[in-house]
Formats: C-alpha cells, structure tokens, sequence
C-alpha cells in the first residue's frame, strides 16, 4: 500500500512535469529503484546531455543495493532461473522484506520471495502508471510538488540517522555535499562531491567511532 | 534533450542501477569474503549518500531571491511531523503540501 502510493506520487510529479504517463510506467517497470526514479526525473529537465553523469549518479545513489546484494549472496544460492530476476528486483522493500520475514511452514522460499518481488515490482509500476494518468484528470497548481522528492529523501535521512549509531557518515554527506554546493555551484558540483564522500570515508575507515556514554 | 537523448538517459541509469544489483553476485560467486574496504562502505553509504541526495534536491534553491527559506521551512515540518508520529507517508505529504502553499501564497 505505502509503495502504490509514494509510486502515484511519483507518476504524479512526473506528469506535472510535462512527462507522458509513459514515461513513468517504464522507467518504474526498467528502473525499479525509487529514490533513482525521482532524481532521473530532475536528470531528463537538464538541457545538456550528460550520459556518463547519469550512469555515475545510479552508481552512487543505489551503492547500498551492493550492501544487500552481499547480505543476501547465500539466501539466493541455488535459485536457478530465479536468480536473475530476484537479483534483478532487490530494491530496499524488497530487501527489508526478505530480510525480515520468514517463508510460513510448508512453502518453498524461493517462490516465496520471487511472489515478494513480483507483487512489489506490480504495485510499484501501477501506482506510478496511475499518478501519471492522474495528472491529465486533475488539473490544479501543482507549483511546488516536486518537493515530494526533497521530503522523502529527508524522511529516509532521519530514519537512517535512526538507525546509526555513528552518524559520522551521515554528516560526512550532508557536508561534503554543502560544501562542493557552495563552492562549485549547483551545475558542476555532484561528482566532486561523491568523490570527495569516498576520500572522506577512507580516512575515517582508520579511525575508530567515539565510544558512547550511555 | 532529445527524445533519443532522454532514452539513452534512462538507459544509463538502469545500466548503473543493474551494475550496483548484479555486482555483488558477480564478483562472490559462491561464498568469497568481499574486502574490507567494500563492505565497510556497503555499511556508510547509505546514510551518506541521503544527506548527499538532500543537499541536491535544494541546489538551485540555494542561489535564488530567498536562498532557500521556503525550503527550509518545509524541511522543518518534515522533520518535526517525523519525529512526532514517525509515519513516512504524514510527514512527506505534510511537508510538500505546506512548501506547495509557501511557494503558491507566501513567497
């Protein structure tokens, strides 16, 4: 239910962005990453054309999908043609999901968790179609609901930030970020912020996390 | 962009978004320990690469007549709503309705 909803938001968004409903019905069926969805949307309303750009950005953002990938390397051992396609489909509900809920007694898991991805994969896909021919119905100022995206990735900061218990990394892109903004400028400042997280990462790799008081 | 140019877009943004999925499976095929270094930043990224996916999604905002201020304000609802009924979809509808109202009737 949450997933149809952020997904008609999105097809919402892009709609009100002059985007046929095509457009997010394949790119949510091709894609398969939210938060990478929102931010190729911002991509596409770019006048120049900056493949390499886009392919680095994908690189970044859905880095932890190498997390899960390394999470799960055993749970999908010995899927056979299932693999490719669970591999395929790890966004992070999906992953939450196999992470946190065991198959019910007498049902095999690798139909379990390809059923998972398939009924993720078609309320995601549906709900972005179905923003998108939405925005032809509804007709008002949408001047502004593009910060459904800022709001979200605001909403997933706090919950990681929730969830560390050493918010150095939290920081280090928050800042890194704010200060090749400041510097750069917002045409050219992505991808020296990007490598300026992974320098930061590999220095604060040697040193340990501050113990914490309780 | 071209229609042409905006289909190669998306097509390199599925090719990055794959490489980041299959990789792992790729790369440890059948029980081989990643590096230090990979799995350290499997655990850091994440929370990183979110502030840094902030600081983009306001980075024109910066540079304009208010720098920002709307924003701001709008972010602070986020944050204030999550922290009160710590429900996702409240706190992302809340915010972009009020930053739709600020920038529609204030600013």
């Amino acid at each position: 239910m949450a997933f149809l909803f952020l997904g008609m938001s999105y097809g919402f968004l892009m709609r009100s962005q002059g985007f046929s409903f095509l457009y997010p019905m394949l790119m949510s069926l091709f894609i398969f990453a939210g938060s990478m969805e929102f931010v190729t949307a911002n991509l596409l309303l770019l006048p120049t054309f900056q493949p390499l750009h886009a392919f680095l950005l994908a690189l970044m953002v859905n880095a932890r999908h190498l997390f899960y990938g390394l999470t799960v390397l055993e749970k999908f051992q010995g899927m056979g043609w299932k693999k490719p396609y669970l591999i395929f489909g790890l966004c992070d509900e999906t992953f939450s999901i196999h992470c946190a809920v065991d198959p019910p007694e007498g049902i095999d898991r690798g139909w379990f968790m390809f059923f998972t991805t398939v009924l993720n994969q078609l309320y995601w896909v549906a709900g972005a179609t179905l923003g998108g021919l939405l925005g032809y119905v509804i007709r008002f100022d949408t001047t502004g609901i593009e910060f459904v995206m800022t709001a979200l990735f605001v909403v997933l900061f706090l919950e990681q930030w929730d969830q560390a218990k050493d918010h150095r990394p939290a920081l280090v892109g928050l800042g890194c970020s704010l200060v090749c903004l400041l510097v750069l400028g917002s045409e050219q400042f992505l991808l020296p912020a990007m490598a300026l997280i992974l320098a930061c990462f590999f220095v604060l790799r040697r040193i340990p996390p501050k113990e914490v008081t309780p | 962009m071209t229609l042409w140019q905006q289909v190669l877009t998306i097509a390199a943004v599925v090719l990055g978004t794959m490489t980041t999925r299959f990789l792992p499976f790729l790369l440890f095929p059948e029980g081989k320990q990643p590096p230090p270094f990979v799995r350290y930043l499997g655990t850091v990224l994440p929370a990183a690469v979110m502030g840094l996916l902030v600081i983009f999604c306001l980075k024109d905002a910066v540079f304009t007549a208010w720098h920002g201020l709307p924003e701001i304000l709008a972010i602070l609802a986020v944050v204030l709503l999550h922290r009160w009924k710590k429900n996702i979809f409240l706190s992302i509808a809340g915010g972009t309705i009020l930053y739709m109202v600020l920038v529609q009737q204030v600013f």
